[in-house]
């Protein structure tokens, strides 16, 4: 379990699927570095806030029936990676459609919904997942 | 006085549905005659991993989607429901969060049993009005919950929509607003009980028709209007029965309830209902139509608007977010034992 503190900074990318772009070379990273591995020392000041799009397809993804406790009463559900249509591979679970009816190529967007709870009494985690576009 | 009102909005409404007939055949009810009776349908089910925050997120984003006011200049912003995740941590700072208005701004969670949405737009009217804020968000959401077995079972739901409340680019004016309000116990739940108790069906006439009533006809001796001066007309609607029969009796006819009335389709989205009602009319509207609203929740109280939608409707673009008809057109129907388990209704072992 990540703690309360950790997982407070790392908001504005649950949220909003939010990076960084490197100024040197241009390559989009999630979660946001604050330095390029390929330009190094070159992409020093150079990382800026990069909000990566809400929209596109499903590159691969798997049906997960063994779930851990938190996600029990959505099993079994899909986990899957997605490429955006600024090209950058996202992961996350896939919702709101039967897992069986998703295909590779398959048009979806972000959502924020709940990623786990800390029990009855704990903090409520938010995060993005993936629906069906409109 | 400075005209405020409607910038832009939004709307959501989760995919999973269940019909009422599904819903008896457990109890032993004629399910079918009961959503007769209230006439419903069938009614929205929120996927296990969606609540007030997540629902509310949804309707602000598509609100933001259709304008072009950045969200860093929202000055203030309220999530009304009865449904916040949290009994302390206020929904809003999500909200609020997700949509990228804060840390420059306030919020807060408002509670008024099904109209918390409404007022929201109240409380929202006030600041940008006053000049405190220029622009404010107003979303009424709830992810409602019936005892098992208990007759709010066939009709609370889930969904909920947002209000970008300014001054300037409006699509539409909220002329006036009026609210009437007493202490009526028709419907409540204390702190840390599932499910809300209700005192049965006699409520209908000294809570839900009283209230809307006294703020209608309020409304209309203060602005001068009577029914026919009105395109659309949205009431609340804890049933699809309730708001044709209070429009009725204030001289509304069908025509003019029926582009706002969802409750059919989608069951008592509580704060959301009001909220949904009016984005699926301004879906549709042209410019100098004008809407009659009126709000109910329980406990009770009325909030009754006046609104005309002007030619900036022309330019809004309303398609860059779904309306209310494409959010509810491809619904995925769950049997009881499917909606038990995403409700939560069934006890894991821990
Ligand atoms: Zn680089």
């Amino acid at each position: 379990m990540a703690s309360v503190a950790r997982e407070w900074r790392e908001i504005p990318g649950r949220y909003n699927t939010v990076g960084t772009k490197c100024g040197a070379c241009g390559k989009i990273y999630f979660p946001a570095r604050s330095l390029c591995p390929k330009c190094r020392r070159a992409s020093v000041g150079k990382m800026e806030r990069y909000d990566i799009s809400e929209e596109g397809e499903v590159y691969t993804f798997s049906v997960v029936h063994d779930a851990p406790d938190a996600n029990m009463r959505m099993k079994p559900y899909a986990v899957g990676m997605v490429k955006t249509t600024d090209g950058v591979l996202l992961t996350g679970q896939i919702v709101d459609i039967d897992p069986h009816r998703i295909e590779i190529g398959m048009p979806v967007r972000t959502v924020l919904r709940k990623i786990y709870e800390d029990g009855e009494s704990g903090v409520i985690h938010y995060g993005f997942k993936f629906v069906p576009k409109w | 006085m400075v005209k405020v009102g409607i910038v832009s909005y939004g709307a959501y409404v989760p995919r999973y549905r269940i019909t009422p007939e599904e819903i008896g055949k457990v109890w032993g009810v004629d399910g079918k005659g009961m959503g007769r009776g209230l006439y419903i349908l069938e009614k929205s089910v929120p996927h296990p991993d969606e609540d007030v925050a997540t629902i509310a997120t949804e309707a602000a984003r598509n609100m933001l989607a259709r304008t072009s006011v950045p969200a860093d200049r929202i000055g203030a912003l309220y999530v009304g429901s009865e449904s916040h995740p949290y009994a302390v941590k206020p929904t809003a700072t999500i909200v609020a969060t997700a949509i990228g208005a804060s840390p420059r701004m306030t919020a807060a969670d408002l509670e008024f049993a099904c109209k918390a949405g409404t007022a929201g737009i109240q409380v929202s009217m006030g600041l940008v009005g006053s000049g405190m804020a220029e622009y404010a968000v107003a979303i009424g959401a709830d992810t409602s919950q019936g005892a098992p077995g208990d007759a709010l079972e066939y009709s609370a739901s889930a969904g909920g929509a947002a209000y970008l409340i300014g001054k300037k680019d409006l699509i539409a004016v909220i002329n006036k607003t009026v609210s009437y309000t007493t202490d009526t116990p028709d419907f409540w739940r204390r702190e840390g009980q599932p499910y809300p108790t209700h005192a049965g069906r006699f409520t209908g006439e000294p809570a839900y028709f009283r209230h809307i009533n006294a703020a209608a006809k309020m409304m209309m001796e203060d602005v001068g209007t009577q029914p026919s001066d009105y395109q659309y007309a949205v009431f609340h609607q804890p049933n699809g029965k309730f708001p044709t029969r209070v429009a009725a009796g204030l001289g509304f006819t069908e025509e003019q309830v029926q582009t706002g009335l969802l409750t059919p389709r989608i069951g008592n989205t509580y704060s959301g209902a009001v909220p949904i009602g009016l984005a699926a009319v301004l879906d549709v509207a042209k410019p100098d139509d004008r809407i009659f609203v009126v709000a109910y929740g329980s406990g009770a109280g009325s909030d009754a608007f006046d609104i005309t939608v002007t030619d900036g409707i022309l330019e809004y673009d309303r398609d860059a977010a779904p309306t209310v008809s494409k959010l509810i057109e491809d619904p995925v129907y769950l049997d009881y034992a499917s909606y038990a388990k995403f409700k939560g209704k069934i006890v894991m072992q821990e």
